[in-house]
């Protein structure tokens, strides 16, 4: 692996100098063919941004599309008179941060135990828990039994069946068995216990992997919107994303009511749907650059997996 | 033996096994959460075998055997609707199938480019589309292929009278969420392949090089046959989520004129389970799609055993 490794650059070099003029039509016409596919990309979401910052008015008559007219956030300001949209950002953060949190600590806690090889019945159960990524109940069962657990409609929907993952925690088991053992060895000779070693040995140690499964948690609770559709009726319990999709199926009647409370809003249906989506989106648009090679590591991890 | 050294041993013995059961304590918790939440639903199948009416228990219901399952497919009405959303559901993976490798055409046609930068903008932008949910991928599609949206606009800008549909009808759905899938998943998916082809034996290539091969030959003689298996673990596993399709995406672009087209098996177990409150027919549904997966995921394992030497799952 390493000489593979070690010979990259040398290849890449000796391609570098028997450029042919076939190589240059090839680089020529393939750096525009995927120019256009980073364009196809990236475009909506530029086209999002520049129709939320322009004068509302050329919005609607499609007359923005390249370049922002008459920039201005009275959109973002206006946005907020929507009914129930700050409790909705307070949810969503909320249900993000909890849970990626709880997650966190109880998937790699059981991950951490379930290496330990002499638990009683180890083989048995470590296959019931693995056992679980392979069938499920299905849907409606599963509404019926978070029913039954008393947990609709509260915000404890959001957090509690999702804070175990079965798969991440087979992803930072792989990952721990990968330490030296060494390393908890010597903090057990000096008498520390299993949760001592967990929180303030092997814990720390797991920073990448952790950071992936923690992305993943947290896009999946950012992006989630059918939870609140099936378990949630309480207008006080709705997220971002499901007050997009209700927006989404009546956006006229929030432009109503913005209108009715404040006569000098600008903000059009148009705008309140696009805005709504650029508030969702521009977090995820944020934090991606930074979280980017995590992602990639675990990927890789889960891949080799299998 | 000395009976100093038997008591010795008989302790270490005992504190072997004081250990084991320590542990299994420490895991109870992760037990105890997995049974609740994953096994304990299991009791919900009971509903397929009443005729269950929301607000009454489950014992005041008549218990009806398998006449839901026998209904699913002697009523007329639920025959054909179980059949449209297989159908569909069959129509739109299969697409997915046959796109899958468009994301390794991309990996090896991109990782050609000269360029190290270019290479690493145009992957971060193609992966970012998979961060957003299907909500927003809504909203976008909605405001640049919509009746009113960018696209059509355009089109009257032009001059022409005729507003093309995209969103709103029953025509060409399938292809249509199978192409927006392909725009959210194209660079996370060709990901996978970026690494393998990273990790491939550059003496391979420099070998070909001096055999005379060009640009082409080394592209499908030799990258495409060591990307193989990886793109067949990929499919196997995929065959095995063949009827998980998700509800999501389905969910966010169904609408009144689609929805005889995009309603695939997982939105109509919704649908028909807390749209119209028909909870025995809609967990009969969902336990005939639980037993298919399980049989797909045996048989995809199965294949890939008799074919590559090892399981995927």
């Amino acid at each position: 692996m390493t000489g593979i490794l070690k010979h990259k650059p040398d290849a890449g070099e000796t391609r570098h100098i028997k450029m042919t003029p076939e190589d240059k039509v090839y680089n020529i016409i393939f750096t525009i063919v995927f120019a256009l596919v980073g364009l196809i990309c990236v475009y909506p979401f530029y086209y999002l941004i520049i129709c939320t910052i322009s004068e509302q008015q050329a919005v609607s008559l499609n007359q923005v599309f390249l370049l922002p007219t008459g920039i201005n956030f009275d959109n973002y300001i206006e946005i907020f008179q929507v009914q129930g949209l700050a409790q909705a950002a307070f949810i969503s953060v909320a249900r993000t941060v909890i849970t990626t949190a709880i997650s966190l600590v109880f998937t790699s806690y059981g991950a951490y135990i379930f290496t330990k090889q002499n638990m009683w019945g180890h083989k048995i159960w470590y296959r019931f828990v693995v056992v679980t990524m392979y069938f499920s109940a299905g849907m409606i069962p599963i509404y019926m039994n978070n029913r039954l657990l008393g947990l609709t409609n509260t915000f404890w929907i959001y957090v509690v069946p999702l804070c175990l993952s079965v798969y991440n925690m087979v992803l930072v088991k792989t990952s721990i068995e990968s330490m030296s053992p060494e390393l908890e060895e010597s903090a057990y000779l000096d008498g520390a216990g299993y949760l001592t070693r967990f929180f303030r040995i092997v814990l720390p140690l797991q920073g990448p992997i952790l950071a992936t499964v923690s992305l993943f948690t947290a896009v999946n609770q950012w992006n989630d919107f059918f939870t609140t559709q099936m378990y949630v009726t309480n207008t006080k319990l709705y997220t971002l994303q499901f007050l997009l999709y209700e927006l989404l199926n009546q956006v006229t009647a929030a432009a109503d009511q913005i209108a009715n409370e404040n006569p000098y809003a600008t903000i059009t249906p148009v705008g309140i749907r696009l805005t709504l989506t650029a508030i969702v989106t521009i977090p995820i648009i944020c934090v991606y650059p930074f979280v980017q090679k995590f992602y990639v590591k675990g990927i890789m991890v889960g891949a080799v997996k299998g | 033996m000395s009976h100093e050294a038997t008591a010795r041993l008989r302790s270490h013995i005992r504190s072997k096994k004081w250990e084991s059961y320590k542990l299994f304590l420490l895991a109870l918790p992760v037990i105890i959460y997995i049974f609740v939440f994953k096994y304990m639903p299991l009791w919900g199948w009971s509903y397929a075998f009443f005729s269950y009416r929301p607000g009454l228990s489950l014992a005041q219901c008549d218990f009806v055997g398998l006449q839901n399952f026998e209904n699913l497919f002697g009523n007329a009405v639920m025959r054909q609707n179980l059949f449209r959303v297989l159908r569909n559901t069959f129509g739109i993976q299969i697409l997915n199938y046959v796109l899958m490798p468009v994301p390794m055409l991309f990996a090896i046609f991109l990782s050609e480019i000269k360029s190290k930068r270019f290479q690493k903008v145009i992957q971060t932008v193609t992966t970012l589309p998979h961060f957003i949910s299907w909500v927003i991928m809504f909203s976008l599609a909605s405001s640049i292929f919509g009746s009113s949206g960018l696209i059509n606009s355009m089109i009257h800008d032009m001059g022409f009278e005729a507003t093309i549909n995209i969103l709103t009808t029953d025509d060409h759905v399938w292809i249509t969420q199978a192409l927006l899938n392909l725009w959210k998943s194209m660079g996370w998916n060709a990901i996978v392949y970026f690494a393998a082809i990273t990790g491939l034996d550059q003496q391979v290539y420099e070998a070909a090089e001096i055999d005379g091969a060009n640009r082409w030959q080394k592209i499908s003689k030799i990258t495409i046959p060591l990307l193989m298996p990886t793109f067949f673990v990929l499919l196997v596993i995929n065959i095995g989520n063949f009827l998980n399709s998700g509800i999501d995406q389905f969910l966010a672009f169904s609408n009144a004129l689609n929805m005889s087209q995009i309603e695939v098996l997982d939105l109509y177990v919704y649908n028909l389970g807390i749209g119209s409150g028909q909870i025995s027919f809609s967990v009969a549904v969902g336990i005939m799609k639980s037993v298919v997966a399980v049989i797909l995921f045996a048989s995809a394992n199965f294949a890939s055993k008799k074919i590559r030497g090892t399981s995927v799952f």
